[in-house]
């Protein structure tokens, strides 16, 4: 480091103004380190400049230099993390400016892991000490930016003597840094933190505002430590006519209320004063959020705070707009109608140019949600969904579909209303919750039994828009719908239009997985049509119980139009399909609609002769189309595809093979194979009209290991003996439930027919004992409420509700909705399966657990001191306000005697009045010698002591524990 | 920790000014100052000042090309924070007279140590003008 550059240096350096001054010529865009080539050789040459600079000699060279750097890290994100040193370094000068300079980078670009930061302690230390305040002022700012543990460590006696500095404004920047040093190292909690609380009483605003600021951070945490100083806190409320530090005072209160319901009695009052006086918006508001989040029992103070709100809601301004609804959103889970009383802003605000008042406006409507209002809230939302950008629309879609559908779907009365709903969202032009809705349709469908009708009747609607393949984003609807169409099959109206609908050329749209449920379901629906073509008399006997009847219905129209005059809406659609009352069909006519059916029955025998030559065309011509459009895809290359299809097409075999065996004129010696073919047919059918219920997911646990089962634990000699099995089961590479494999083999070979049979109604006697013993997952067997058939259809609603979707006429249409009434329920709720633990949502009970906090533990130590003690002296009431005064008495020549290093900190006199009392030691001690009334015992801690208090340190650790425990029940007296 | 960040930044979205009180290295400040400025430097005068952006509530406003953006903790008071940003445009103006974004470029310095003075470790601690610029007033007299 010779004199001659530096001196070169100090002479043609580039200042900093140069430096922005050719920043901005070349054009450099902030933040961008690469801009032009220019510009970035512009930037690294300054920098390469900087680097040299940097390490001259002369202070004010280093200190531009410093300086420059600081810039363009602050401002162009450049490292300077090697410019640590240098900073240190400048840090150390005499010079103010550079001093200044120094700091100023440290505080910015230091950090934890900045290694030279400890070189910085003693420099702390010393201006720390020092005797000029705006040196002790720039120390104290870089130590609350950029402190360590270790920093806060060594300096925690020099910010003890700080904090009782006579000077304001260095006083005010102690007790900021404070904070900071609490977090990092928190035993110099029981250090510092009696001063702390002695300035709460100061009578400067800038402090009090500091200290303010600091307990609210420190409440925020974990406000339990801090309740006994809810009488200091309670008399700057009063007090206090700075809004600043009233609205931290509240946020305090806030905290500490719900800990001390009593306490709530005592703030109340002063803080509706505060509301009704204050021009402020800002402590208005401060006052609203802490009644509406702390002390909504008190209902004067509510309506007090629901009538600012609406104050603030009427205004123009945006910001207090948006802070209204915020409010309301708080206040509406305990104050319902408040709510309501601002439904019309509530609604208009739906359409606001803000998107985030939008969003709050939503949140609140989604609020005001209940059994009653549901429909027509969700009427509402859709229409605004169809008019507004694609964001908006989905998150009124996401929260309709999340309000509606929580708790299993607890709002919902009226599930074909939802169900359409469901249906109606899938074609809102943005929608993008396919995953969402397909989820809800398939649960819905299995979890509510009767409302299996209107949901395949919606997936049939679905399913037959070709112009809904189209968009990849209804996708996963389109999936749930081809399901619930299959899965439920016994209730579409027509068979024949639903199979066109999912072989339909445009499937060639989907993607592979959704494409293989569309073949499994048309599989399903070939399956059903092919039983009921070779069981009337069953079929007939599930038309009793309400359901094959619209299949009669549905051939009927199709073929031949005498009989689709007949058509008759799903009479007792409740009763739903029941594969188990198959076997016993003479049972069900002694149902409760005993003479309905009866009548239904002739009606559907009376067509169902005719009907006979019907189905066999149509069931040729199903035949047909399924084969001609499913052949080609044999060879598809996808593994899901293929299986199904070939699954499909082996049905087809058998079926064509019975249905020409029906075809040539009766010759009684039925060959066995055709009389297989039925039996398939129909095991197959029943195994598809196996409930799939929601299954808890606990259950396999529960399922008993049964006695004889051995599981071998090494497999090995599995293979030696089942060797050349092994290689098919593999190579097949289902994917598919059992059953489907099953089907497989059955197409292969008839022989088989025999074993194929018996797997299947194995596990139906393995089912039925299950739901022996686990009935409560199952769905209840016997039928339930009774459906009144005049209930009108879901569908009209959404038809009804045209274009006119005016901001008034929602208003309108939403006033008597919010209104809570209680208007007779034209229809009972459907039962919705519910399992008793498992797919429930663990809700984290957030249990007030014991937090290690060392703060906390700390402060309560500090506060709460040796109360055991006390405890046993406990005085009267009547002492109270005395001990008040006596305070006050101590505390007044504490503060003229700030240069006073000793003080301690008295622990209470007695349980009620937990005070602390302040006393100095030493000369000033004779003077108060008749005030030692009580905690004259108690330990002396000398904090700014040199010598290591260890051993004080693990008693008074050991006390506080005993205190924490103790703590709980003890109130102050204040509250009483 | 009240106060999280304080970002001055002009109308074509580039920082002037950028003051943290929490450490974030390099790369995130950029990200978030990134997604920051595109989300407020979009909205119109007729919106609110609050955006919740990640983890922080952004209060911002706008005077003339500089818009003042304040990054918050959810539990604070957002027309507190208005407010102090209008007091920080005002000591700014007392300072600089009429202050533009030219004055902030040029000082830097100076900008920094007026929020030095009002906030520390995220707590606003200063609200009196003169307060906050005795320090630098007499520093200018010194040199």
């Amino acid at each position: 480091m010779a004199g001659g550059p530096s001196l070169m240096d100090s002479l043609f350096q580039r200042s900093l103004e140069d430096l922005i001054k050719g920043l901005r010529i070349h054009n450099l865009a902030a933040g961008t380190a690469a801009g032009t080539p220019e510009s970035s050789t512009f930037l690294s040459k300054s920098i390469d400049e900087v680097r040299r600079e940097i390490k001259s000699t002369d202070q004010q060279t280093k200190t531009t230099a410093l300086q420059k750097l600081t810039y363009l890290h602050s401002l162009y994100a450049i490292d300077m993390s090697w410019a640590a040193f240098h900073a240190i370094e400048l840090s150390s000068s005499t010079i103010f400016n550079s001093k200044r300079t120094g700091y100023l980078a440290a505080s910015i670009s230091f950090n934890s892991s900045t290694d030279v930061i400890l070189l910085l302690t003693h420099q702390l230390r010393k201006d720390l000490n020092s005797g000029n305040p705006h040196e002790v002022s720039l120390a104290l700012q870089t130590l609350s930016s950029i402190c360590t543990p270790d920093l806060a460590r060594d300096l925690t006696p020099e910010l003890f003597t700080l904090l009782n500095s006579n000077k304001g404004f260095i006083k005010k920047k102690a007790i900021a840094t404070v904070l900071r040093v609490f977090e990092l190292y928190p035993d110099s909690v029981r250090v510092c933190f009696k001063r702390l609380v002695e300035n709460l009483e100061n009578a400067d605003v800038g402090i009090v505002s500091a200290i303010v600021g600091v307990f609210c951070e420190l409440a925020n945490k974990e406000p339990r430590s801090y309740l006994p100083l809810a009488p200091e806190f309670y008399r700057i409320l009063v007090d206090s006519r700075n809004n600043w530090v009233l609205i931290k005072v509240l946020k305090i209160f806030a905290k500490l209320v719900p800990l001390e319901p009593r306490l709530g009695k005592r703030v109340v009052e002063p803080i509706c004063e505060h509301l009704r006086r204050t021009g402020a918006k800002s402590l208005a508001f401060e006052c609203i959020r802490t009644i509406v989040c702390s002390l909504t029992q008190h209902e004067l103070a509510v309506k007090l705070a629901a009538e600012k709100i609406r104050e603030f809601l009427t205004e123009d301004d945006p910001n207090l707009k948006y802070l209204g609804l915020q409010a309301l959103a708080a206040i509406a889970p305990k104050s319902l109608n408040a709510v309501v009383e601002n439904k019309e802003v509530v609604i208009k605000s739906l359409s606001d140019e803000d998107v985030n008042i939008k969003f709050e406006a939503l949140r609140l409507v989604m609020a005001m949600v209940s059994e009653d209002n549901v429909a027509e809230i969700c009427r509402v939302l859709i229409n605004y969904a169809l008019k507004s950008d694609p964001e908006f629309c989905n998150e009124i879609l996401g929260s309709i579909l999340s309000t509606c559908s929580r708790n299993y779907y607890e709002t919902i009365v009226d599930f074909d209303w939802y169900v359409s709903l469901l249906g109606e969202m899938a074609r809102v032009p943005h929608c993008q919750k396919g995953e969402e809705i397909e989820n809800q349709l398939v649960d819905i469908g299995m979890r509510v039994r009767d409302v299996r009708p209107e949901v395949v009747h919606v997936g049939r609607d679905l399913l037959i828009d070709p112009a809904l393949l189209g968009n990849p984003f209804i996708h996963r609807i389109l999936s749930a719908a081809a399901w619930v169409s299959g899965e439920y099959v016994e209730f579409c109206k027509n068979p024949f239009e639903l199979m066109e609908a999912l072989l339909q050329p445009r499937t060639n749209l989907l993607p592979p997985s959704v494409r293989a449920v569309y073949i499994q379901s048309a599989f399903k629906v070939l399956t059903f049509a092919a039983y009921f073509y070779f069981y009337p008399e069953e079929a007939l006997a599930a038309s009793i119980s309400g359901v094959g009847e619209s299949v009669h219905n549905g051939w009927c129209e199709q073929s031949s139009d005498s009989v689709s005059g007949q058509t008759v809406t799903f009479s007792e659609p409740d009763e739903g399909f029941n594969p188990r009352m198959l076997h016993q069909p003479q049972k069900d006519a002694s149902g409760n609609d005993g003479k309905k059916m009866i009548s239904d029955l002739e009606q559907v025998s009376s067509c169902s002769v005719k009907m006979g030559h019907f189905t066999k065309d149509c069931l040729v011509g199903m035949v047909n189309l399924v084969e001609s459009t499913l052949r080609p895809m044999a060879g598809s290359h996808e593994v899901e595809i293929q299986d199904r299809v070939k699954n499909v097409l082996g049905l087809i075999e058998l079926i064509r093979q019975e249905i020409h065996g029906c075809l040539v004129p009766k010759e009684e010696e039925n060959d066995r194979g055709e009389l297989k073919a039925c039996e398939i047919v129909r095991v197959m059918h029943d195994a598809f009209s196996e409930e799939l219920g929601p299954v808890s997911l606990s259950a396999q646990g529960r399922v008993p290991l049964p006695d004889g089962l051995e599981l071998k634990e090494n497999l090995s000699d599995l293979e030696a003996i089942c060797g050349d099995f092994r290689i098919p089961v593999l190579s097949s590479f289902s994917l598919e439930k059992p059953r489907s494999l099953e089907k497989d083999v059955v197409t292969v070979s008839d022989q088989q027919n025999e074993e194929e049979c018996e797997p299947s109604s194995e596990s139906t006697s393995l089912l039925t004992e299950h739901r022996k013993r686990h009935g409560i997952y199952y769905l209840p067997s016997e039928k339930k409420e009774k459906v009144p058939n005049d209930y009108p259809p879901a569908n009209d609603l959404s038809m009804q509700d045209k274009v006119n979707d005016e901001v008034d006429y929602l208003v309108k249409l939403t006033e008597k909705s919010l209104v809570p009434k209680k208007k007779p329920i034209a229809k009972p709720r459907p039962v919705v399966v519910k399992l008793d633990d498992g797919d429930r949502i663990h809700i984290n009970e957030t249990l007030p657990e014991l937090k290690e906090d060392l703060i906390s533990d700390a402060v309560q130590e500090v506060l709460l001191g040796n109360q055991a003690v006390a405890s046993s002296s406990r005085t009267d009431k009547s002492d109270k306000s005395s001990n008040r005064r006596s305070r006050k008495e101590t505390f007044r020549p504490l503060e003229s005697n700030a240069d006073s290093t000793t003080v301690e900190i008295a622990e209470l006199g007695n349980k009620n009045s937990r005070r602390i009392k302040h006393r100095t030691h030493g000369k000033e001690r004779s003077h108060r010698s008749s005030k030692k009334a009580t905690g004259e015992s108690d330990r002396s801690d000398r904090p700014n002591s040199s010598h290591p208090h260890g051993k004080h340190k693990s008693r008074q650790r050991a006390d506080g524990m005993e205190n924490v425990a103790a703590e709980s029940p003890v109130i102050p007296d204040f509250l009483l | 920790m009240g106060i999280r960040f304080i970002l001055m930044v002009n109308k074509q979205g580039q920082t002037r000014l950028a003051q943290y009180y929490e450490y974030l290295t390099i790369e995130e400040r950029r990200a978030l100052e990134g997604e920051i400025v595109r989300k407020c430097l979009a909205r119109t005068e007729q919106q609110c000042s609050f955006v919740e952006h990640r983890n922080y509530k952004i209060v911002y406003r706008r005077y003339a090309s500089l818009f003042f953006l304040v990054g918050v903790d959810n539990e604070e008071n957002e027309l507190a924070i208005l407010e102090f940003i209008h007091l920080l445009v005002e000591t700014m103006d007392r300072h600089f007279g009429n202050v533009c974004e030219l004055d902030i470029m040029f000082h830097l310095e100076k900008a920094h140590f007026m929020l030095e003075e009002m906030v520390m470790n995220g707590c606003i601690v200063e609200t009196s003008k003169s307060n906050i610029l005795g320090p630098i007033q007499l520093l200018e007299k010194a040199s």
